[in-house]
């Protein structure tokens, strides 16, 4: 598929690492054609597990650690515009829901975007990642038809292809894939565990699908009408 | 961190003891777990904040290790703690990594609020 041309460009992901591995690469071609893209990153990945054995981190330490990775994969990515929202990794379902409406009505708001990238409810696994996708879609839902900006979903559920069949929005991001590559690496305390998983492929005769290399996949997300 | 070194986690406990102190308690097997494994039933417990005052705490001698600590009129423990360190805030940080490093448990004391 061509990229649709763009004015602007919303990201709305709970985790720093949730752009990496779904959309790295479609944002890296969007920047390289110029379109701004502004990131909304609710919570630093404060609970991620990973703290390594002997560890590298402690529960403490983690936010200021995946802070910097974070700023580090934006570079790769070429996006300027990161805002980093603060909350807490593990809380987002627990926030007031219209809180989170309007946290995105006002970006919505401010940044005029064309396209938002976020989860797909329901098929998104992760409790905050679904809560993200709810508040995102909500507040999109409440736009007059005509203002509503596309939004691609990401879906990763194992029911999802089952359930709402294959994604609609298939982008060949071959051409950007040392970018994207750049970007997980980036995220090191949380894909280095990936990356050695793969040397162990490789060791064994098969590496990493590279299919993560090849395409990124989104739905498009539909409104039903009231 | 370090490895848990019994005795000189003990005196790390006992510092803290009778006094107000902030409390960091979890336990998880990752958002992920049932995503991997439909089969799994994933519970997990968090508690950040939590203000308490115990009489004495102890750590036992098994590896990984079980930490309690008794309070006027109850009880808090976390089993499963492999790792210490005390942080340059002073603050007292235990974890349980499993063998991949991944964060099992954690309880933490401090005597100021955690951020």
């Amino acid at each position: 598929m061509t990229l649709t041309p763009q004015r602007h460009i919303l990201m709305v992901f709970p985790h720093p690492d949730d752009e990496a591995f779904s959309s790295a690469g479609l944002i890296r071609l969007y920047r390289n054609m110029g379109v701004p893209v502004t990131y909304a990153c609710l919570t630093l990945g404060e609970m991620g597990r990973n703290l390594g054995n002997p560890p590298f981190a402690t529960r403490e330490s983690l936010p200021e650690i995946r802070r910097k990775e974070l700023l580090k994969a934006c570079e790769a990515m070429g996006i300027e515009d990161l805002r980093m929202m603060g909350f807490r990794d593990k809380t987002v379902e627990f926030e007031d829901d219209e809180k989170m409406v309007k946290l995105v009505q006002d970006l919505i708001d401010e940044v005029n975007p064309s396209l938002i990238i976020t989860f797909y409810p329901n098929y998104s696994v992760h409790p905050d990642h679904e809560a993200t996708a709810r508040a995102v879609v909500e507040a999109v839902r409440r736009m007059p038809k005509e203002k509503r900006p596309v939004v691609y979903g990401v879906a990763f559920a194992n029911n999802t292809v089952a359930e709402i069949g294959e994604p609609d929005v298939v982008i060949d991001i071959s051409s950007v894939k040392e970018d994207k590559l750049k970007t997980l690496l980036a995220h090191n305390s949380q894909t280095a565990w990936m990356i050695e998983e793969n040397n162990k492929r490789v060791d064994e005769g098969q590496p990493m699908s590279d299919s993560w290399f090849h395409y990124e996949k989104f739905y498009t997300i539909t409104f039903d009408e009231e | 961190m370090k490895e848990v070194d019994v005795q000189e986690l003990q005196k790390l406990i006992d510092s803290f003891a009778k006094k107000d102190v902030y409390i960091h308690l979890e336990t998880t097997n990752g958002s992920y777990a049932t995503h991997f494994n439909e089969q799994f039933f994933n519970a997990s417990a968090f508690i950040r904040n939590a203000k308490i005052r115990y009489e004495h705490g102890k750590v036992i001698d098994d590896n990984p290790h079980r930490i309690g600590l008794k309070l006027e009129n109850g009880w808090v423990y976390a089993q499963g703690i492999t790792h210490y360190e005390v942080d340059e805030q002073g603050r007292l940080l235990m974890a349980g990594l499993n063998q991949e490093g991944k964060l099992a448990i954690a309880l933490e004391i401090s005597e100021t609020p955690f951020a």
